[in-house]
């Protein structure tokens, strides 16, 4: 569904992304785990089309996302899940959501897709007109998850969404992550927390200092050594 | 002190200050999105007095006639002058961005002095006095500050029930996040201009029917709204109405009590010691 190709991005004289290449299949889950600094959010925000591509191609079912804005990007099914949940704090709950339909086909789909969201999050149902900003850590990334929901993609870019949550949140987040993937999402996660994720994927790529380093099936690589003893800590 | 002048200032005060809202909303409004203060907003209104003036005087326009049309002329002034003006220098410091809108401060006012002299043109219309208890109210004042109140209600369901009202504000909160929600800003950034400029369109049309225009006409209630701006908080909608009715009161009482020069003088007083005490704004919370 997602191809990336021989990217190379970054800003200004920094480059954050070395030739990477990257494939995300219809249905699958995907995560890209590193060290922080590793170019793993460049990466989110080069296929949201928030950085350029400076050589290489982004493609989504085949077709270049080249020249597409962020915005367009979104037309075209891809929802992201920003690092720090960005929701908008002064807007209600039920507002987020509705920023989240913002495009005319999600729009006519509004009463469906947020009674959906609601079923999958009753707490943001619970506090649809309270201001976002007054939510909890975990609410708050529920949210966001919710809000890229509402677009109705066809892949959600997950930039790790247990930062800065307690520990019981985080597995309470990851149990519903689960669920949105049994939904039939296809999903590309970037975490820190990586034990949690390979257990969550069904692919991995080990992204260092822009570069990827191995990719492989989550299990195996949650089993390589180097992995275990560098990021898992087992 | 006739307690019944005071009570009819009072009144005034409040009646003045509807409008007011109007301009400090609708500046609030393109600064909170745009991020730009438009030095020249009450230019705009200018013109929009003298769009219904000749539309009215030339054309023998029935008032609310021209009064709409200046809403839509406006409206699409505003538009204009973000996509010539302000678009191209989003991105550059804000000395640059003041330097632009002050320039078209002073192109406004030059250009409607070269068009058109600096004679005060008023409507002249004959609308009845009210008399209330005593009191002597303007049916003009009247009826500005109730179209206004209809507006800010108007512009209050807009920005809360609509898709891009929704949008607007929550541009100023994230203009990155916004992105991805698949909203292309510069359409809000456009909206936003038209919507500011119908609002100072209306102000406009309530003002001529009151006051005579001139092309300094700005330089009265420019900095007035400037200020009620700033009092309230940049940015913040309802500490624009409540800085609005504070100053237009402490304007219209003053006036009585003292004289309308010094009135002016005691409200930027107090605007200075606001300034002081709630650099902020009066309505600012602390975070």
């Amino acid at each position: 569904m997602l191809e990336v190709s021989s990217v190379t991005a970054g800003y200004g004289e920094f480059t954050a992304l070395w030739d990477v290449n990257l494939v995300v299949n219809a249905g699958e889950a995907v995560a890209v785990v590193g060290p922080n600094g590793a170019g793993k959010t460049t990466l989110m925000r080069v296929i949201s089309g928030l950085v350029r591509v400076r050589a290489g191609e982004v493609r989504l079912e085949g077709r270049s996302l080249g020249a597409e804005p962020a915005h367009g990007i979104v037309a075209r099914g891809i929802a992201h899940v920003p690092e720090g949940r960005r929701i908008f704090p002064k807007l209600t709950v039920e507002e987020n959501l509705k920023m989240g339909a913002f495009l005319p086909a999600a729009r006519r789909r509004y009463a469906g897709t947020v009674a959906r969201v609601y079923e999958l999050f009753p707490v943001l149902a619970e506090r649809r007109r309270q201001r976002a900003g007054t939510l909890s850590g975990g609410e708050q990334q529920m949210l966001a998850i919710g809000r890229a929901l509402m677009s109705g993609p066809k892949l959600i870019l997950l930039d790790e969404p247990s930062l800065g949550l307690a520990p019981v949140m985080v597995l309470r987040l990851f149990d519903l992550i689960r669920r949105v993937r049994e939904e039939g999402y296809t999903i590309l996660i970037v975490e820190q927390n990586v034990r949690q994720v390979l257990s969550l994927a069904d692919r991995a790529y080990l992204l260092e200092v822009g570069r990827i380093r191995v990719e492989g099936r989550a299990a195996d690589l949650a089993d390589q050594d180097f992995v275990r003893q560098a990021y898992v800590g087992l | 002190m006739d307690p019944l002048l005071v009570a009819e200032a009072a009144i005034n005060g409040i009646l003045l200050g509807g409008v007011l809202a109007l301009l400090a909303l609708g500046l609030n409004l393109i600064f909170g999105v745009v991020d730009i203060v438009w030095i020249a907003y009450v230019e705009l209104v200018m013109l929009g007095m003298y769009a219904v003036y000749w539309l009215v005087t030339l054309w023998a326009w029935p008032v609310v006639l021209a009064g709409m049309a200046a809403v839509g002329l406006v409206a699409i002034l505003g538009i204009l002058v973000h996509l010539l003006i302000i678009a191209p220098i989003l991105s550059s410091p804000p000395v640059n961005q003041l330097l632009a809108t002050g320039g078209l401060l002073f192109f406004l006012q030059s250009f409607a002095t070269f068009l058109w002299a600096t004679d005060h043109r008023s409507l002249r219309l004959a609308l009845p006095i009210l008399e209330v208890g005593g009191m002597f109210l303007s049916f003009a004042r009247l009826l500005a500050f109730a179209v206004s109140l209809l507006a800010m209600l108007g512009l209050y369901l807009f920005l809360t029930r609509t898709y891009i009202g929704t949008a607007i504000r929550a541009v100023s909160q994230d203009r990155e996040a916004i992105a991805l929600m698949g909203v292309d800003a510069r359409k809000v950034y456009i909206v936003t201009s038209g919507v500011g400029g119908a609002m100072a369109g209306l102000a406009a049309a309530l003002l001529i029917i009151q006051y005579s225009v001139h092309p300094y006409f700005g330089a009265a209630f420019g900095p007035l709204t400037f200020m009620i701006v700033v009092l309230g908080g940049l940015g913040n909608m309802f500490g624009a109405v409540v800085g609005s009715l504070l100053m237009s009161e402490v304007i219209s009482v003053g006036g009585i009590i003292t004289s309308t020069e010094m009135a002016y003088v005691v409200a930027f007083v107090l605007f200075i010691v606001a300034m002081f005490v709630r650099p902020e704004g009066i309505l600012s919370r602390r975070e």
